[in-house]
Parts: C-alpha cells; sequence; structure tokens
C-alpha cells in the first residue's frame, strides 16, 4: 500500500505541477513509513521537501498554498500527532471557501498514518476520524488496500475542498485480520494489491461491497474490513461487509440498500466507542432503515480509554469481538 | 508585473548527505575556557554572546580550564562517570533486548550521556524535570532503580506504568521525573507553568524543560519562552541539539536564527551555548542556570551542542540519510572518553580501574535485568492484567467503562 500511496502522489505531481508535498522526514529520506521516497529526487526539493517539526505550520503553510492555488498533499508523520494542526484543519481549512464564499478556496490534502496493530502505544496507534467527520467542510477517507488507496488519493488531490487522508498503518504491508501471530501475507498476493500504472480514481463518497450477504450488513472501514472478514468466516454468519472508503461524503444509499435486504446491521471501527463514527452511523441506519431492522443495531470499538502498549490485543477489536457481535445480532 | 526577477523557494541542505565525506568544518568550536562567566544575574543583553559561542572546559589535553571549570571534585566527577557508563551499557542491553523481541521499541543516548547525567546533579530534591524520550540519564543519575525502569521498558507485571504507556516513556514524581507524553515539546510550556506554580505558592521548587533541536519548531516550544519571560518563571529551559531530527538535519528547524540559543534573545531569556560532550562545561552551566532560578531571577536557556551518534530509535536506519562515519568526524568528541582522560589526567583513574568498572557495570546492568525479565517481558512471561487497561482512566470509573470492562471479562 506504501507504493500505491507513493505512486498516486508521483501520477499527480507529474500530471499537475502545482501538486507539492511535504511534511516531517517526506524530504530527502522519504518519509518514515517510505511513502514519499524517490519524489524529492524526481521532481525536486522545491516540490517535495522537509519541514520543521510543527503540525500547525505544515497544515497552516498548506492552507495559505493552497488559497495561492497550489494543491498540497502534506503528510503528518502520525495521525496522534495531527492534534497541534487540528486548528488550522477546523477553524480555517474547513471553513474558508464558506466565509469567503469561495473567494478563497482550500483544496489541500494531510495524509496521516492512523489506527494499531504496531506496538506503539498510545502516541502510534489512534484513530481520530471522528474529530475530523464531526467538521463541516471537511471530507474524510480511509482506504482499506492498494488499488483504492492509489485511486483515493488521486481523487482526494483533485478534490477542491480539504480532504483528511487516513492510512491504516498496520495495512501498509499486507492485509491484517487481527492475528498479530499469523505469519504476514504480502499485498502482492491479495488481489486487491495490485495496482495499475498510471492515472485512476476512485471516486470520494463510494462504498464497496467486500463480502455479499444476506443474513447481516457490517460497516467497516480500513484494516477493520479484514476483521469483519475474518469473524464472518470463524462464525459462518453470511454477512455483508461494506468497505465505506469515504466516511464523508458516505455512501447512505450503498448502506440503506443493503440493510433493508438483511435487516440487521453491526458497525466496526478501531476508535473507541464514544462519540464514535459508529455512532453516527448507527443514527443515520435507524433513521433511513427503522422499519426494516429485526433487531438492535450493534457497535464493535476500541474501548474507551486511551490506547494502551502491552494489552494492545485486548484493545484491539478483533475477529473474536466481532464474531460475538455477529452472532448476537443475528440470533437477536 | 513586478519588474524584479520570479522568486525562489530556499529549502536548507546539510553539508553532506550519504556518500560524501562528512564534514563538520561549519561548526565553530572556541577553545576550552575561552567564554567568559557572567555573574548570575548579568543583564541579558550584556550576555548575548553567549548564545552564539560554546561554553567548554575540558580541553584537548584532558584539563579543565577556564573560568566554567573547578566546580567538581574527583568524588563527583567519578559518581558522573560512573553514570554515564551505567546509561551507556543500560542502553546497549536494551537495544539488544528489542533486537530480541523483548520489547517493542528503545531510544538509546549514545553520545547524549553527559547532558541528562550532568544536569540532574544540579537540581534539588523536589525540583521537576519535564523531559523527553532521551533524558534517561536524569533517572539513572537521580538513582532511580534500573530493574523499574527496564520492567516499564518491558510493560511487564511489575511495570510501574501497567502496561499503558510505550517503553522508556517513564514517570516518576519521587525522581523528579514527568510523565513523558511522546507527543513532542507539549511539556516544554507545562515546565514553565509547574515553575510558575510553585511561584505562586511561594515555593522554593523550580523546574526544568526539555526538547530536542527538531522540537524548537512546535508551536509550545515559543509558547513556553513567552510565558517564561512574562512571567519570570523559575525554569531551566534546556535544548539538546544533537544535529539530528530523525532524517532531517537541525538546518530546518533551525532556519536562519544562527543557533536554538539565539531563540531566547528576542524573548529576553539569557541564552547559553554549551559542549553537551563535557561533563564539566553542562554541569557548569546548568548550575548557573539552576541557581538563576532559584534566586527568581528567572529562566535561562539552554543549547547543549552535541550528536546523536546512534539511530533515532529502534526503529530508524540512519545510513539511509547521513554518512556512516559522520559521528567520527564528530568534533566534540566522545563525553565518556573526555571524562575518563580528565580523570586519568588528574591521577585519579586508570585505564584499568576504568576496564574494572566497565566489567562492574555491565554485571550490575545485567542483574537489574535478570531481575526485571524474571517479572517478564513483552511477549512472555508476567504481564500486567488486563484490568488495569480499563483503571486509571478516571479517578473514579464511570459507569460506561465499568460496563466495558465487564464486557471484555474483567
Ligand atoms: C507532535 C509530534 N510530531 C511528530 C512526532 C514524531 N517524532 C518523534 S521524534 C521526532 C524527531 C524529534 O527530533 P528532536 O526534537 O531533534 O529530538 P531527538 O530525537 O533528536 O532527541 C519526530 C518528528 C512526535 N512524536 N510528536
Ligand atoms: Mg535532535
Amino acid at each position: 500500500m506504501v507504493e500505491a500511496i507513493r505512486d498516486a502522489m508521483d501520477v499527480m505531481m507529474e500530471r499537475d505541477e502545482n501538486v507539492v508535498v511535504f511534511g516531517e522526514d517526506v524530504g530527502y529520506f522519504g518519509g518514515v513509513f517510505r511513502c514519499t521516497q524517490g519524489l524529492q529526487a524526481k521532481f525536486g526539493k522545491t516540490r517535495c521537501f522537509d519541514t520543521p517539526i510543527n503540525e500547525s505550520g505544515i497544515v497552516g503553510a498548506a492552507v495559505g498554498m493552497a488559497a495561492y492555488g497550489l494543491r498540497p498533499c502534506v503528510e503528518i508523520q502520525f495521525a496522534d500527532y495531527v492534534y497541534p494542526g487540528y486548528d488550522q484543519i477546523v477553524s480555517e481549512a474547513a471553513r474558508l471557501r464558506y466565509r469567503s464564499n469561495a473567494d478563497f478556496t482550500c483544496p489541500l490534502v494531510v495524509r496521516m498514518p492512523t489506527g494499531g496493530g504496531i506496538s506503539g502505544g498510545q502516541t502510534h496507534s489512534q484513530s481520530p476520524e471522528a474529530l475530523f467527520t464531526h467538521v463541516s467542510g471537511l471530507k474524510t477517507v480511509v482506504p482499506s488496500n492498494p488499488y483504492d488507496a492509489k485511486g483515493l488519493l488521486i481523487a482526494a488531490i483533485e478534490d477542491p475542498d480539504p480532504v483528511i487522508f487516513m492510512e491504516p498503518k498496520r495495512l501498509y504491508n499486507g492485509p491484517f485480520d487481527g492475528y498479530p501471530g499469523k505469519p504476514a501475507v504480502p499485498w502482492s498476493k491479495h488481489e486487491l494489491g495490485e495496482v495499475p500504472d498510471g492515472y485512476y480514481s476512485v471516486p470520494l463518497g463510494k462504498a464497496a461491497i467486500r463480502r455479499e450477504g444476506a443474513a447481516l450488513t457490517v460497516l467497516a472501514y480500513g484494516t477493520m474490513v479484514y476483521v469483519a472478514l475474518a469473524a464472518a468466516a470463524e462464525t459462518g454468519v453470511d454477512a455483508e461487509i461494506i468497505d465505506l472508503r469515504t466516511l464523508l461524503p458516505l455512501d447512505l444509499e450503498t448502506i440503506e440498500a443493503s440493510v433493508r435486504k438483511t435487516g440487521r446491521c453491526a458497525i466496526v471501527h478501531e476508535a473507541t466507542l464514544t462519540s464514535g463514527f459508529g455512532a453516527e452511523l448507527c443514527a443515520l441506519v435507524q433513521e433511513t432503515c427503522f422499519y426494516h431492522l429485526e433487531a438492535p443495531i450493534k457497535r464493535v470499538a476500541g474501548w474507551d480509554t486511551p490506547y494502551p502498549h502491552a494489552q494492545e490485543w485486548d484493545y484491539f477489536p478483533g475477529p473474536a469481538r466481532a464474531g460475538r457481535a455477529f452472532l448476537e445480532t443475528v440470533e437477536a | 508585473m513586478a519588474d524584479y526577477a520570479p522568486l525562489k523557494l530556499h529549502v536548507p541542505e546539510p553539508a553532506v548527505r550519504p556518500g560524501d565525506i562528512p564534514d563538520f568544518s561549519n561548526v565553530k568550536i572556541p577553545h576550552a575556557g575561552s567564554v567568559e562567566r557572567p555573574p548570575v544575574d548579568a543583564d541579558p543583553v550584556s550576555i548575548r554572546g553567549l548564545a552564539f559561542s560554546i561554553i567548554r572546559v575540558l580541553n584537548r589535553e584532558g584539563e579543565a580550564v577556564g573560568p566554567w571549570a573547578g566546580l567538581l571534585g574527583d568524588g563527583e566527577l567519578l559518581e558522573g562517570l560512573r553514570n554515564m557508563m551505567t546509561l551507556r551499557a543500560f542502553d546497549a542491553r536494551m537495544v539488544m533486548a528489542q533486537r530480541q523481541g523483548k520489547t517493542s521499541f528503545y531510544v538509546q543516548h549514545m553520545g547524549e550521556e553527559a547532558v541528562s547525567c550532568a544536569f540532574s546533579k544540579t537540581l534539588l530534591p523536589g525540583d521537576m524535570n519535564f523531559p523527553t524520550y532521551r533524558q534517561a540519564g536524569l533517572l539513572i543519575a537521580a538513582g532511580y532503580p534500573l530493574t523499574d525502569m527496564m520492567c516499564q521498558i518491558y510493560s511487564n507485571e511489575r511495570d510501574p506504568l501497567k502496561g499503558r504507556q510505550l517503553p522508556i516513556m517513564y514517570s516518576s514524581r519521587k525522581s523528579g521525573f514527568f510523565s513523558i507524553s511522546g507527543n513532542l515539546a507539549t511539556q516544554y510550556i507545562q515546565a514553565v507553568g509547574w515553575a510558575m506554580a510553585s511561584a505562586i505558592k511561594n515555593d522554593t521548587r523550580i523546574a526544568a524543560g526539555w526538547i530536542g533541536d527538531g522540537s524548537t519548531a512546535e508551536s509550545d516550544f515559543h509558547a513556553a519562552l513567552v510565558f517564561a519571560s512574562t512571567y519570570k518563571a523559575p525554569v531551566v529551559l534546556n535544548i539538546v541539539n544533537n544535529q539530528w531530527a530523525i532524517s532531517t538535519f537541525q538546518g530546518i528547524a533551525r532556519g536562519g536564527s544562527g543557533t536554538f540559543a539565539a531563540r531566547g534573545l528576542g524573548f529576553s531569556i539569557p541564552a547559553l551555548r554549551v559542549d553537551g560532550n563535557d561533563y564539566l562545561a553542562v554541569y557548569a552551566v546548568a548550575k548557573w542556570a539552576v541557581e538563576r532560578a532559584h534566586r527568581n531571577l528567572g529562566p535561562t536557556l539552554i543549547e547543549y551542542v552535541t550528536y546523536r551518534v546512534g539511530a533515532h530509535s529502534t526503529a530508524d536506519d540512519p545510513a539511509a540519510y547521513r554518512p556512516k562515519t559522520e559521528s567520527d568526524a564528530w568534533p566534540l568528541g566522545d563525553p565518556v572518553i573526555r571524562l575518563k582522560n580528565h580523570l586519568i589526567k588528574k591521577g585519579a583513574w586508570s585505564e584499568a580501574r576504568h576496564a574494572q568498572a566497565e566489567a562492574e557495570i555491565l554485571d550490575t546492568v545485567l542483574a537489574a535485568q535478570k531481575e526485571a525479565e524474571s517479572h517478564g517481558t513483552l511477549h512472555a512471561g508476567g504481564q500486567p492484567s488486563v484490568r488495569d487497561m480499563f483503571e486509571g482512566v478516571y479517578a473514579v470509573m464511570p459507569p460506561h467503562l465499568r460496563r466495558q470492562r465487564q464486557q471484555a471479562g474483567y
């Protein structure tokens, strides 16, 4: 997935000389996860460069550049470090179009590795997507595989508005179903690991059905798509697993059609439960599908604690927890 | 159109990259003993030059010279040497333990041992450090048990932090070591706040903030300077300039300011630069700043000029962004060797005693490691309980969390 993300930036930097890429360690070194490797050598250090360690500065400078007419695609080293840049995202990037009546706009992408599963403790594991979906004016994207990552990132860079692009870091090197002890599977062995050369895009706001099923609709994104697939396989629940891909704008149509069909819904995310994006999904499903529901909607999520180090696999909502919720929903 | 040539963006570059010959000829190094030692109540404006020089005590011959020399006796120097050697041995064992899969992550101090070990000795009981992940010498020099540090690193059943925190993010109020967050620079301003609290309460305790060269770019660094300046907070603000911030050379954070110490000048905070690989110089300058804080003269900014010899962390390989031999070319030498040579020169130490001390220290560290491992390592043996994951989020566990804990089966 790292290569796919790099390729998306490469393609867009080639096509549009207004695309610039910067962030901490992204220039010469190519990023701590190597997502920008080679871009400085190819496009020069005024198109791809290292910044001072200041997330407010990274986003703030990007807002200024975007308003000027560039298309910055910036990296925050870990989603856990975005908070110093949060004011620039919320008060500035998100509202520039609205408050200036489109006199100024802000076509920028803020990329950040998100999620846990790497023994990273509380400062390398968080999933703060709900802090962005709550903000009017932002779009929030969470890809789950290399094909989508490239296509969605290209769409994000082309989008006229600010996009938060969250890369589940546990998926960088292969799909992950929540079993840390199992041998890692590389993307090269996965159908969605195949990434076409050159330009293509995956539209923002369109979900993908990863598994068709009749008994239960599962809403998931990022790493949890694979956890949900594993849970369905283990429990034998005939789940329809929807990979949301974009949280905002949300593909409510696909969700609604599925829940109307199955009459049951479970939601899985890594982020903490309370006020998580699952709460929004739950409300929307209830509003649109109440008369089709045959059971209460279940949420499976990270516990409401900071992300722990030693107890990671008790914290992480893996296939066992997801499977239990699936069974409870279909048996209710 | 303006009648000017097109603008061009300036992006700073380090002098050398992998494959080049390391070159520190741009680092101007004054002779040991050549920099003045002003009184602690000197007018900041009159000592602006200290922000652009480097205060040094140990010369090439291993002698302690100049106005900053003479503060430490042989016993104190030997203790300093032992602390630095302990930190180095501790690091080596923990880097190895990480490679063996006994923990997930480690950050070593190679080359920077003098900074935290010497600084620690200038504080009084009750003073509080707000450290980064690269100041474990503060704990070691304060006598914090090595076993407890290792139990934290292993996230085992005796981890004082219950397995919640990433390895090396220690916390010990008793040892004057504030809980490390992991988010850079956030704690610099907290150090100022702690110091302000002490002044509000007419206490006598002071605080010390810690930050790396790269992290001085964060807004919280500037917040700390303005608060410290405005309220004349009793705080020592330390910048450890080890030349690198992961792969990013210090020029990216420093910009056009010449030195990091110079950042203090606009705030009228006395700012000093010191040879961070010279135990005696670090001690002398830190002592000067600590004295100012205790005498209610306000904040001091210190830049320790040093070099990060090792990788940024166990997750990093510096060969990708700097010449492999760069650390050999670093002109300020190695802090352990320099102090050792000084003590030998004084007749207080010898090669034989050094070798013996090395062996003793290794034994001590190995014994601590054995003890720590008897309580488990990250993936084997005694573990913190899952209950601990739910505890401590709040003083009193709210009902929703209690429900979740029960759901989890604990
Ligand atoms: C707010 C924030 N942004 C980014 C990071 C990621 N990060 C961890 S260490 C580091 C480099 C810090 O360099 P420096 O301040 O020079 O300290 P050193 O590691 O050299 O001691 C970075 C960018 C972080 N921990 N917190
Ligand atoms: Mg540094």
